[in-house]
């Protein structure tokens, strides 16, 4: 391989390719080759670098530096100053939102700063299109240390020790979920990863299984191993093309390389793996569910037990487990149980990748280890809230999550201190709400998600979530009653005791911790018919003050022709024809348009 | 107008079923690849479906509608996916749904134009949470959308 003095890393995930990295990366290689450089500097299409928002991103090493919102026009300059006169172009660096400062190594960002990556290690740093860059960056190491010195009890023995829990959600011990499935009687077992990805707001397995893919791979080949599986399938999204696309061509090379297949390594060991693609529903992400998707079924749970390590996909023992917990894998058996368990709390060891989103400076995947403070989360790697304005809560968990409010904000995060503040970790996805959030519009938000994804076969899900939610909807709507929080409770309380499912059991979450935690803004609903954050349409009203202009801006901008006046004079409001869509108060340049 | 399946279109059926015959499980890519084949799944299609990997029509019928993905109504040419995830929805996907709704001339419950050109459909969450507000038009992501932004983009696949 020849030597390079320089390499430029362009991420190619899903949000830079959409901002427009693959333009980049031709101007790149062009620029290159016209100033006689393309033998000394290497373009490197990687995965998914965790910041989408400042993307498209590019990473210029040996120095680190990180430049971000790169387009087209800038490559001209990055390749004349940096890569031919050693000058670093200060003006594509990333700005801390604090502080206003330019950052010029990766490694110093604060958003990069404080996190500890060893599952997304990889992401972004190599091109996830080559078996050899993984190699070299310690891949399939683990692989072999387990086919060629360890029995399968060895390796559940080793997990058990880890204090793995599943990163789908619901942080069951892995090590313990491979156990059951090996001791398992049978000849024939399946091993599933799920990269059914459904929880709006997060995209950790996306970007993992964009970035990574040899990784999941290796993990689900250790995993196979340990249980006595000979075949497996990941179940994908079909939304996630990108993500389908790489995995296939990561299967391929893997076999190529004797990784996957008959006769792994030279051992008598021997898997081969599929890719399902996922049609689009929800409750797919539920093991059950999935398998019946996966025998070409409608995705619908079924009671358990028996449970999958009995009979699961096609009847036979099965184990499925999360993307995330796949990953983590490769590197607990490249560094050891030991080593790996150092990280995190007491119960919930190694880390955890959040998906930051929302009202929130910093948007992007952190890694961290669990019981690390959500104010250290949201305020140093976040960067703290868009413009300034007032934190008031974030949603953790996604549809069965909850949220935590400003006084838990330095609890430290694991499994069960999330349990017991009324939210869970879910698969991680965070969503950060400003003032001008409404918390009763948030929990009607997810109520209308789990209503439309509840796949209809048990009652208490089916019915319930429909009832909860026409409830929500009278209450932002300004027909709250006297009761309805008790009754939304009461209903609440039975749904979680008698849906069959996961889905079902922890729909009522959102409105739960809502209540929990801002119970005041449902009163003032109701009683007031008022909603305190200014989101809620029906209880909004617009008015025009005296400071008025008459310009005509606003009626120019209203779409249902609700505004008229004469210039020079106040205009008004119609608020029969008003559909308070708020486009006149952004419009209006002398801020004369007021919402109460 | 919708072009009538042409006998291209059913000759590649035929190779599919033939592909997949006897294979397990395979009704989902079946119908997914058919769908790709003919833009959505017409009623003859899911018959002959059925009879050629010998599931009956009522099981295929259930998974056509139990999945959000497979389509019994003809389809714009260019397909928009509207993300309403949470951190979508708390950036304002609301008024970037309004606006493609706007901008296509659809109304309330209508999904498609009436010259086929668009399909408008909205999705809980594509993962690209970084730019939200975000929507894909066929497999071009676009982020950090404003209801202004939506119009130009939505004219270059006019």
């Amino acid at each position: 391989m020849a030597l390079v003095r320089a390499h430029v890393l362009v991420c190619t995930g899903t949000g830079c390719v959409s901002s427009g990295s693959r333009k980049v990366i031709a101007k790149f290689e062009e620029e290159l080759r016209a100033n006689a450089l393309d033998k000394e500097v290497k373009v490197v299409e990687t995965g998914c670098q965790g910041f989408c928002e400042q993307g498209p991103l590019v990473i210029i090493y040996p120095e680190g530096t990180f430049y971000t919102h790169v387009q087209e026009a800038d490559v001209t300059e990055i390749v004349s100053e940096h890569l031919i006169k050693g000058r670093i172009v200060n003006r594509l660096l990333f700005k801390e939102p604090l502080t206003a400062q330019s950052v010029p190594d990766y490694a110093e960002i604060d958003f990069y700063k404080k996190q500890h990556r060893l599952v997304l290690k990889n992401c972004g740093h190599i091109n996830p299109d080559s078996l050899e860059e993984y190699i070299a960056a310690d891949g399939y190491e683990g692989l072999a240390k387990v086919l060629l010195t360890m029995t399968p009890e060895q390796v559940v023995e080793e997990m058990k020790k880890t204090g793995l829990r599943g990163r789908g959600g619901g942080g069951f011990p892995t090590g313990m979920k491979w156990g059951f499935c090996q001791k398992s009687p049978g000849p024939k077992k399946y091993i599933i990863c799920n990269a059914d990805e459904g929880d709006p707001g997060a995209f950790m397995d996306r970007s993992l299984l964009e970035g990574d893919p040899h990784a999941i791979l290796e993990g689900m080949i250790i995993g196979a191993y340990a249980i006595g599986a000979d075949e497996g399938y990941i179940y994908c999204r079909a939304e996630y093309p990108l993500a389908i696309k790489r995995l296939k061509q990561a299967i391929a090379q893997a076999e190529e390389a004797g990784l996957l297949g008959n006769n792994i390594l030279g051992t008598d060991f021997s898997c081969t793996l599929h890719i399902k693609e996922g049609a689009g529903a929800f409750v797919c992400g539920e093991e059950t569910a999935l398998m019946a998707s996966i025998e070409g079924k409608r995705g619908m749970p079924r009671p358990r037990p028996p449970f999958p390590a009995v009979k699961g996909l096609w009847g036979k023992p099965s184990n499925i487990n999360n993307v995330e917990t796949f990953a983590n894998v490769p590197y607990i058996f490249r560094v050891g149980a030991e080593e790996y368990a150092k990280l995190g709390t007491e119960k919930s060891k190694g880390t955890k990748v959040f998906a930051l989103t929302g009202k929130i400076n910093n948007t992007g995947l952190a890694e961290v280890p669990m019981g690390i403070t959500m104010r250290e989360i949201i305020f140093d790697i976040g960067g703290g809230i868009i413009g300034g304005k007032k934190f008031k809560a974030v949603q953790i968990g996604g549809p069965s999550g909850g949220c935590i409010p400003e006084q838990l904000l330095d609890t430290a995060i694991d499994y069960d201190s999330l349990i017991a503040a009324g939210a869970m970790m879910g698969s991680g996805g965070l969503v950060v709400m400003d003032e001008d959030t409404c918390m009763v519009d948030v929990a009607k938000f997810f109520l209308n998600f789990t209503q439309a994804e509840s796949c209809g076969k048990c009652t208490p899900c089916r019915e319930g979530t429909k009832r909860m939610l026409e409830m929500l909807e009278k209450i932002t709507d300004g027909r709250g009653e006297d009761g309805d929080i008790e009754k939304l409770e009461k209903l609440a309380s039975s749904i979680k005791a008698g849906a069959l499912c996961a889905l079902g059991q922890t729909a009522p979450n959102p409105i739960l911790s809502t209540l929990r935690y801002f119970r005041d803004e449902y009163e003032a609903h109701i009683k007031e018919k008022r909603c305190p954050a200014g989101a809620c349409q029906h209880l909004l009203s617009y008015k025009i003050t005296e400071a008025c202009k008459g310009c005509g801006l606003c009626a120019k901008n209203c779409p249902v022709d609700a505004i008229s006046g004469e210039p020079k004079k106040q205009y008004v409001i119609d608020p029969a024809k008003c559909i308070k869509c708020g486009a006149c108060l952004t419009k209006c340049p002398f801020k004369a348009i007021v919402r109460g | 107008m919708v072009e009538k399946a042409s006998e291209k279109q059913w000759e590649q059926l035929a190779e599919l079923l033939g592909k997949y015959r006897g294979t397990k499980g395979s009704v989902i890519p079946v119908l997914q690849q058919a769908q790709e084949i003919f833009g959505y799944l017409p009623k003859d299609v899911l018959i002959e479906i059925s009879n050629k990997l010998e599931v009956p029509i009522s099981q295929i019928f259930g998974v056509v509608t139990f999945y959000a993905q497979f389509h019994l109504e003809p389809r714009g040419k260019n397909i928009v996916r509207s993300c309403q995830g949470t951190a979508c929805h708390v950036r304002g996907a609301k008024g970037v749904l309004n606006a493609i709704r706007q901008k296509l001339g659809l109304e309330e419950g209508q999904v498609t134009t009436p010259d086929l050109k668009f399909t408008l459909e909205t999705v809980a969450c594509i993962g690209a949470c970084g730019l939200a507000p975000v929507f894909m038009v066929n497999d071009d992501t676009h982020g950090r959308l404003t209801p202004e932004s939506v119009g130009p983009i939505l004219d270059k696949y006019a």
